[in-house]
């Protein structure tokens, strides 16, 4: 069994203490403190990371569930110098307000916007089968697991749709 | 939470023995049961952690049906292409459950399992025969919108919350269970979960130290499917009533309904009579009222959960609406 995770590119060894979740591991043994804490329940998805590629709540997991895994956060995304197109796009159309909510929503955008060009479909899909448009009622529903307490949303959802509109032309 | 003991499972057999000790449990995705043990109300002593036992394949069968691994996630179901085609029913039942997020960990197998959201059991400071077995009920004459108008008992007035379970009643699904010693059995999900009785803190039948291996599709079924659910908010809730419904309309008449509904019972409820009484009779209000009236002949409210039963009612004549539009 391997004992190490990777985040953000970097091996590092499992806690000992199983009880650790992946949320915590990330905020209290590596020190990555992008990752919020909101319900810590799986209600708000604050702390929304992305495992091999899928966006998951991470306070609904335990860090020695994880063995092997490669795991993003905000900080493996992009940097002040070099933001990713969404970080750069939450910024343009003032995506936030407090900005708690912030990693988690550009976090799940980032792998949502995988899922739409991968052709899953949304319980706002008219259709189960085809292409899915990046509409307003898709993003909607498509990040209905990120809760802004500061109600950004408008914002939030023209940040992503920008993104959404680019990557498809 | 408590502290208790890790081990990775690496077959459904090993899962099997590590927990044939009450106080050790499986963990899959972990979106229920790591909620619960941080609230303590699972403290179990041991995880056996059944992520990497493999069983997350989805395969077709001989009989031209579908074998849902259970640790296939919600997400893996929901995308897959047979099932959006041959039972959209159960991709559309997952897609209106929880959260992008949780369904990417959300297992077949952990869903089937998920335990009530009734707030009595899930806060250690009340009263809960599920919880704890003899303390009394506070659900009852207590905050109960969300509870049973349906097969509850003097014990428990609690429901199961999920989605995919009730489209995988619809559809007569069976789910495939694996012991410590290799053995299967297999038990439709009709039966799979049980009525509170005076055994309220068995939600199923599994007894301890079995696992689920798989829940098996029959072949597809002719007809519309449909899953419509009706809850506070437009996105991201439970279910207050849902129905779960594969219906054929030939000629005119009802050649096929199997229904099931969520949100009003201790288990995804089935009622063969109704099959019996649409079937061979045109659609129509009338018609779908005396099928709701079969559904809720026993129906009881308990106070705060009164509205459930004219929404089922409601809710029942809003499938029938999406039938004969369908149907035209
Ligand atoms: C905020 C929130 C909103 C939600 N909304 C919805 C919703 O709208 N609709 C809905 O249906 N669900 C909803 N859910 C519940 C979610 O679907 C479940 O948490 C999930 O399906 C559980 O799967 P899991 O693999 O994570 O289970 P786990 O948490 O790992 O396990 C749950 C239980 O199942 C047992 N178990 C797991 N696998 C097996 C197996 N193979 N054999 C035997 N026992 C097993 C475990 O021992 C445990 O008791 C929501 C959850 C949250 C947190
Ligand atoms: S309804 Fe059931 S789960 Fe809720 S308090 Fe009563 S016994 Fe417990
Ligand atoms: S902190 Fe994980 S969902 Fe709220
Ligand atoms: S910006 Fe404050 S919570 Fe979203």
């Amino acid at each position: 069994m391997a004992s190490e995770l990777i985040v953000n590119g970097r091996p590092h060894r499992l806690p000992d203490d199983p009880r650790v979740s992946l949320l915590d591991y990330l905020r209290h043994d590596l020190g990555l403190t992008g990752t919020k804490k909101g319900c810590d329940h799986g209600q708000c998805g604050a702390c929304t990371v992305i495992v091999n590629g899928l966006r998951i709540n991470s306070c609904l997991s335990l860090a020695v569930m994880h063995d092997g895994d490669q795991i993003t956060t905000i900080e493996g995304l992009g940097t002040p110098e070099a933001p990713s197109p969404l970080q750069r796009a939450f910024l343009a159309h003032d995506g936030f307000q407090c900005g708690y909510c912030t990693p988690g929503q550009i976090c799940s955008a980032t792998a949502m916007l995988d899922e739409i060009a991968n052709g899953w479909p949304s319980d706002a899909s008219a259709s189960l089968e085809g292409r899915f448009e990046p509409t307003g009622e898709e993003i909607r529903e498509r990040m209905s697991g990120n809760l802004c307490r500061c109600g950004a949303y408008a914002n939030i959802v023209a940040a992503i749709a920008d993104v959404a509109t680019e990557s498809d032309a | 939470m408590r502290a208790f003991d890790y081990r990775r499972a690496h077959s459904p057999e090993d899962a099997a023995r590590l927990t044939q000790a009450p106080e050790a449990m499986l963990i899959a995705g972990g979106t229920n049961l790591l909620d619960l043990m941080k609230l303590q109300v699972e403290t179990p002593e041991l995880l056996a952690d059944i992520g990497r036992i493999g069983f997350a394949e989805i395969i077709d069968t001989d009989d031209g049906g579908l074998s849902i691994g259970a640790l296939a996630t919600n997400t893996a179901v929901a995308i897959h292409p047979r099932v959006r085609r041959d039972y959209p029913v159960l991709a559309r039942a997952i897609l209106a459950g929880a959260t992008q997020q949780l369904r990417n960990r959300a297992t077949t197998g952990g869903n089937l399992c998920q335990r009530t959201r009734c707030f009595y059991f899930t806060d250690i400071d009340q009263p809960c025969n599920k919880r704890e077995p003899g303390s009394g009920c506070g659900a009852i004459g207590g905050v109960n919108k969300l509870h049973a108008v349906l097969g509850a008992s003097d014990h428990c007035i609690a429901t199961y919350p999920g989605d995919m379970a009730v489209a995988m009643a619809a559809l007569d699904a069976r789910v495939i269970i694996g012991a410590a010693d290799g053995q299967q059995r297999s038990v439709p999900v009709r039966d799979f979960h049980r009525l509170p009785g005076d055994t309220p803190w068995r939600d199923n039948v599994l007894d301890p130290g079995e696992v689920i291996l798989a829940v098996e599709l029959p072949a597809p079924l002719e007809g519309m499917q449909i899953y419509r659910k009706v809850r506070e908010r437009s996105s991201y809730a439970f279910a207050l009533v849902s129905i779960a419904a594969v219906i054929a309309v030939e000629n005119g008449a009802i050649t096929r309904a199997e229904l099931a509904f969520g949100g009003l019972a201790h288990k995804p409820w089935h009622d063969p009579r109704i099959s019996e009484l649409l079937v061979g009779s045109a659609p129509s209000a009338e018609l779908f009222d005396r099928a709701a009236d079969l559904l809720l002949e026993s129906a009881e409210g308990q106070g705060d959960n009164d509205f459930k039963i004219p929404l089922a009612r409601r809710a029942l004549h809003a499938v029938l609406a999406q039938v004969m539009e369908q149907a035209a």
